[in-house]
C-alpha cells in the first residue's frame, strides 16, 4: 500500500535533523497562523500564488531562493564545523553517512534551488521591463514553471525529514548512485527533485527566448537591447540547449534504478563514464547559465553608478555570445583523469583557456566604464568591485587547472573546491545580491538600507577570503574534497580559519536579512517616488516604482541604446501620451498550483515506490492541464480610463519630486 | 498594489475587432515557442541516440540487433506512421479551407494510424520481453528499449492530444485558438515522424546489417 514508506523512514535517532524538523514545524505553524490571524489567505491566493504577473512570480522565485540560501548555508557551516574539529583522534559531530548527505544537499540546493531561482527571479522581474513588454510571452507557463520548481524545493526539504537524501555528491555519479551503491531513497529524491524542477526551468527558458525575440517594444533592435537582457537571452538559449541533456541523463539513471536497465552499471555492458560525460555536457553550460545574467547585472550597475554608457557594449554582447557557444566545448575538463588520451585532453584544455578570453574582455569593459566616471560608491557598486577582484582570482585558478597535467594533481582536491566557490560566490552570489539591491525599488517602491547593505558586503567579502583561501593551500597540500575526518593535524589550523570565515559569511547573511527587515520597517523614509532612484539608463526606470501591473501605459519608442537616459537628456522623458488604449492582460489562474500539487504527489510516490499514488498524481497533472486547456476565460482588458488614472497619478508624483 | 478593480472580459463588444497590440497573438508567437520546445525535445532524443551509438555493441553476450530485428515488421510500422503524417497534412489543408467536419475526419484517420503504430510497437516489445530479450538483458537492449520507447511515449501523448483536439474543434470550431493548437500538434506529429525515420535508419536498418 505505501511502497517502501514506513514510520522507520523518519530519522528519530538524528538529533540535528529532529531539532531542525521541530524548528521547521514551529516556524511553519507560526507562519500559517499569522496568515490566518491577519486574514491574508485570500489576498495571498488571488494576488500572489495564482498570479501570472512576471514581477510577482519573480519576487516569489527570489524569496524561495533566499530561504534555500539559509538551508544551503546551514549545510555549509556544519561541514566547516565538522572539519574544524575532526582531526586525528576526534571524530566530530557528524557521522559519515549524515555528512555525505550534507555535502550532497549543499551542492544541489545552492545550484538548483538557490542560484537558479535567484537568476530566474531576476530575469522575471527585469527583462520584460527592460524591453518595454507588458508581460512574458506565456504568462500561464511562467506560473507553471515556478510551481514545478517549487515541487523540487518541497521534495528536497521532505528528504531531510522523511527518509534520506543522496549521499553521492551533487552530480550523483554512478555506480555509487546506482541501485547497488545507493539502495535507499536518497538518490530517488535527488532524481525527481531535479527532474521536475528542470522541466520548469526548461519551460521558463523557452518562455524568455520568445519574450525577448518577439516582444520588444517598437524600435528596439537586438543591438539596442540592454546588456542584462542580452545576457538573459544567451542564458535562456543555454538553458534550452542544456537542460534536456540533464533530463535525458537522469532519465537513464532512473531506468537503471527503477527498471533494472544497464546504462551505467558495472555489469552487462553498462558504461559509467558515459554518465560523467553526459552530465557535464549539461553541467558546464550550467555554470555559464548562472554567471551570464550576473555579468549583465554588473554591467547595468556599473554604467548607472558611473554615470557613463557602458564601455564597449558591442564587445560585451559578442563576448556573451562567444561564451555561450564555447560553454558547450569544454565539458571534459571536469574529468581529464578519465584517460581520454593526450589529444582529447589537449583539445579541451585549450578550449578552456580560450573561454577565459571573452570573460577577460568583460572585466576590461567594466574597468573602462568606471575609468573617468563619477562612480558613486553605493552598495551595488561595492558588490561589483568585490566581484571583479574575486572573480579574477577565481578565473585564474581555473585557467591553472585547464592544464591537464595540473588537473591530474589537483583533481578532486580542495584547490578545486576553492576555485569554484571563488567564481560562484564571487560571481553569482555577489551578482544576485547586487542585482537585488539595484532593482529592489522597481519591484517594491522603496530602497534598501545602504548602511546594512555595506555591512553585509564586508562580512561576505572578508568571510569569503577567510573561508576559501586556506582551502587553496590545503588543496596543494593534498587534502581531498568530501572527507569528514583526517589524520594530518597540520591541516587543522587552516580549517579553523575557514570555519571563522564561514562565521563571517553567516554575519553577512544576517545583515542581508536585517537589511530587508529594516528597510521594510523604514519604507516610508526610503520611498522611490520618481521610479528612477539611481538616475538609470534603461526603460525600466522610466515607469513608476513599483511598476504598475501592466508595466507600460503606452509602449515606448526606442532609438537609442540607453533610451531613458537620452530622453532625460533631451527633456522628452515622462511625456504624457496623447491618448490611452485599453490594455490586454492575462487573467490569474490557479492551474499552475494544482498541477504542481499533483506533481508533488507523483514524484513523492515515485520516490517511495507507491505506484497507485504515482498514477493518481500523474493523471491529476495531465487532467489539470486539460482542464486549463478548456478554460477560455484567460484574459481581460484594462480600460483606457483606468490606465490613464494610474499613469496620471505617477506623472503628477514625478512633477512634485522634480 | 492591487489589480485594477474594473476589467472588461476579453471579446466584449468594443474589442471584437481592430486590436493590434503586441499581446494580441495571431498564433505565430506560440508557434515559435513550440518550435523551440521541439528543438529541446530533439536534444533529449540526441542524448538517447548518442547513448545507443555508444552501447549498441555492448550486448554482454546477449542477442545483437541483427538476431532480433524483423525488418518487414518494422517497415509496416514505419509506413503506418508515415501515412499518418500524410493524413495529418490533409487535416491541415482542410483547416486552412475552413472545413471543420473534414478536419475532424482526417484527425480520426490520423489517430487510427498512430494507434496502429503504437499497437505494433507494444507487440514488438512484448514479443522481445517474453522471449527473454528484455531491457535488463544488456546495455544494448536497455538503450534500444529506452530510445524506441521514448519515441513511443511521445506518439502516445500525441494520440491523447489528437483526441482532445477533436473534442475542442467539435465544441468551438476552427477559431484562432484551435487553429494555433492544431498547428502546434501538426508540428509535433511531423517531428515525431522525422525522429522515427532516424530510429528506423540508425537502429533497425544499420542494426540489421
Amino acid at each position: 500500500m505505501f511502497g517502501k514508506l514506513t514510520l522507520e523512514a523518519i530519522p528519530y535517532h538524528e538529533p540535528i535533523v529532529m531539532v531542525t524538523l521541530a524548528a521547521v514545524i514551529l516556524g511553519g505553524v507560526a507562519l500559517l497562523g499569522a496568515i490566518t490571524y491577519l486574514g491574508k489567505w485570500k489576498y495571498l491566493w488571488t494576488e500572489w500564488l495564482t498570479s501570472v504577473d512576471h514581477k510577482r512570480i519573480g519576487v516569489m522565485y527570489i524569496i524561495v531562493a533566499l530561504i534555500m540560501l539559509l538551508r544551503g548555508f546551514a549545510d555549509a557551516i556544519m561541514m566547516r564545523g565538522q572539519q574544524a574539529v575532526a582531526a586525528a583522534d576526534a571524530v566530530g559531530f557528524l557521522p559519515p553517512h549524515h555528512y555525505d548527505q550534507i555535502f550532497t544537499a549543499h551542492g544541489v540546493i545552492m545550484i538548483f534551488f538557490m542560484a537558479m531561482p535567484f537568476i530566474t527571479g531576476l530575469m522575471n522581474v527585469v527583462v520584460p521591463l527592460q524591453i518595454g513588454a507588458r508581460d512574458v510571452a506565456y504568462p500561464f507557463l511562467n506560473s507553471l514553471s515556478f510551481w514545478l520548481f517549487c515541487v523540487g524545493v518541497v521534495l528536497m526539504m521532505l528528504s531531510l525529514f522523511v527518509g534520506e537524501f543522496a549521499a553521492t555528491g551533487w552530480l550523483a555519479y554512478p555506480p555509487l548512485s546506482g541501485l547497488e551503491g545507493s539502495p535507499g531513497v536518497g538518490v530517488d529524491y535527488y532524481i525527481w527533485a531535479l527532474q521536475i524542477s528542470g522541466v520548469g526551468t526548461t519551460l521558463s527558458g523557452i518562455n524568455f527566448i520568445v519574450t525577448i525575440l518577439r516582444m520588444r517594444t517598437p524600435g528596439m533592435s537586438l543591438m539596442k537591447m540592454p546588456v542584462f537582457t542580452w545576457t538573459a537571452l544567451v542564458t535562456n538559449i543555454l538553458i534550452v540547449a542544456a537542460f534536456p541533456v540533464l533530463a535525458g541523463t537522469l532519465a537513464l539513471l532512473t531506468a537503471d534504478r527503477y527498471l533494472d536497465m544497464h546504462f551505467f552499471t558495472n555489469d552487462l555492458g553498462g558504461n559509467v563514464m558515459m554518465y560523467v560525460n553526459l552530465i557535464w555536457i549539461w553541467g558546464h553550460p550550467e555554470v555559464y547559465i548562472l554567471i551570464l545574467p550576473c555579468f549583465g547585472a554588473f554591467s547595468e550597475i556599473i554604467a548607472t553608478y558611473s554615470k557613463k554608457p557602458l564601455f564597449g557594449y558591442k564587445s560585451m554582447v559578442y563576448a556573451t555570445a562567444a561564451i555561450g557557444v564555447l560553454s558547450f566545448m569544454v565539458w571534459l575538463h571536469h574529468f581529464f583523469t578519465m584517460g581520454a588520451g593526450a589529444n582529447v585532453n589537449t583539445f579541451f584544455g585549450i578550449a578552456t583557456m580560450i573561454i577565459s578570453v571573452p570573460t577577460g574582455v568583460k572585466i576590461f569593459n567594466w574597468l573602462f566604464t568606471m575609468y573617468r566616471g563619477r562612480v558613486e560608491m553605493t552598495t551595488p557598486v561595492l558588490w561589483t568591485i568585490g566581484f571583479m577582484v574575486t572573480f579574477v582570482i577565481g578565473g585564474m585558478t581555473g585557467v591553472l587547472m585547464a592544464i591537464p597535467g595540473v588537473s591530474f594533481v589537483l583533481h578532486n582536491s580542495l584547490f578545486l573546491i576553492a576555485h569554484f566557490h571563488n567564481v560562484i560566490i564571487g560571481g553569482v552570489v555577489f551578482g544576485c545580491i547586487a542585482a537585488m539591491t539595484y532593482w529592489f525599488p522597481k519591484a517594491f517602491g522603496f530602497k534598501l538600507n545602504e548602511r546594512l547593505g555595506k555591512y553585509s558586503f564586508w562580512c561576505w567579502f572578508i568571510g569569503f577570503y577567510l573561508a576559501f583561501m586556506p582551502l587553496y593551500i590545503l588543496g596543494l597540500k593534498g587534502m581531498t574534497r568530501r572527507i569528514n575526518h583526517y589524520d594530518d593535524p597540520t591541516w587543522q589550523p587552516y580549517l579553523i580559519v575557514a570555519f571563522i570565515g564561514a562565521c563571517f559569511v553567516a554575519a553577512g547573511i544576517g545583515f542581508l536579512l536585517l537589511q530587508v527587515a529594516v528597510s521594510i520597517r523604514d519604507r516610508k523614509k526610503n520611498l522611490d517616488t520618481t521610479g528612477d532612484p539611481w538616475g538609470g539608463r534603461t526603460l525600466e526606470w522610466s515607469i513608476a516604482s513599483p511598476a504598475p501591473f501592466y508595466n507600460f501605459a503606452h509602449l515606448p519608442k526606442v532609438d537609442h541604446l540607453d533610451q531613458h537616459w537620452e530622453d532625460k537628456e533631451n527633456g522628452t522623458a515622462y511625456a504624457k501620451p496623447t491618448h490611452y488604449e485599453d490594455i490586454h492582460m492575462p487573467r490569474n489562474t490557479g492551474a499552475g498550483v494544482f498541477i504542481g500539487c499533483f506533481g508533488l504527489v507523483m514524484t513523492f510516490a515515485l520516490v517511495w515506490h507507491i505506484w497507485w499514488l504515482a498514477i493518481v498524481g500523474f493523471v491529476g497533472m495531465i487532467g489539470s492541464f486539460i482542464v486549463r486547456v478548456y478554460d477560455r476565460d484567460v484574459d481581460y482588458y484594462v480600460p483606457a480610463k483606468e490606465v490613464e488614472r494610474i499613469d496620471s497619478a505617477h506623472l503628477a508624483s514625478i512633477q512634485k519630486a522634480v | 498594489m492591487s489589480h485594477a478593480a474594473t476589467t472588461l472580459p476579453h471579446g466584449s463588444g468594443a474589442h471584437a475587432a481592430g486590436h493590434h497590440d503586441e499581446h494580441h497573438d495571431d498564433g505565430s508567437k506560440t508557434v515559435v515557442g513550440f518550435w523551440i520546445y521541439l528543438m529541446s525535445d530533439l536534444l533529449i532524443f540526441a542524448v538517447l541516440f548518442a547513448t545507443f551509438a555508444v552501447l549498441s555493441n555492448a550486448t554482454a553476450g546477449g542477442p545483437t540487433g541483427k538476431e532480433l530485428f524483423e525488418l518487414p515488421f518494422v517497415l509496416v510500422e514505419t509506413m503506418l506512421l508515415l501515412i499518418s503524417s500524410f493524413t495529418f497534412g490533409m487535416a491541415m489543408l482542410n483547416m486552412h479551407a475552413g472545413n471543420k467536419g473534414r478536419v475532424i475526419g482526417w484527425l480520426i484517420v490520423t489517430f487510427l494510424f498512430g494507434a496502429g503504430f503504437i499497437g505494433m510497437e507494444i507487440y514488438e516489445f512484448h514479443h522481445l520481453i517474453t522471449h527473454g530479450h528484455g531491457p535488463n538483458t544488456s546495455a544494448f537492449l536497455s538503450s534500444f528499449f529506452t530510445l524506441v520507447g521514448t519515441h513511443g511515449l511521445h506518439v502516445s501523448f500525441g494520440l491523447l492530444w489528437i483526441i482532445i483536439m477533436i473534442d475542442l474543434i467539435r465544441r468551438h470550431g476552427l477559431d484562432g485558438i484551435n487553429k494555433r493548437r492544431l498547428s502546434c500538434l501538426s508540428l509535433f506529429w511531423h517531428f515525431l515522424d522525422i525522429v522515427w525515420i532516424c530510429v528506423f535508419t540508425f537502429v533497425y536498418l544499420m542494426g540489421a546489417i
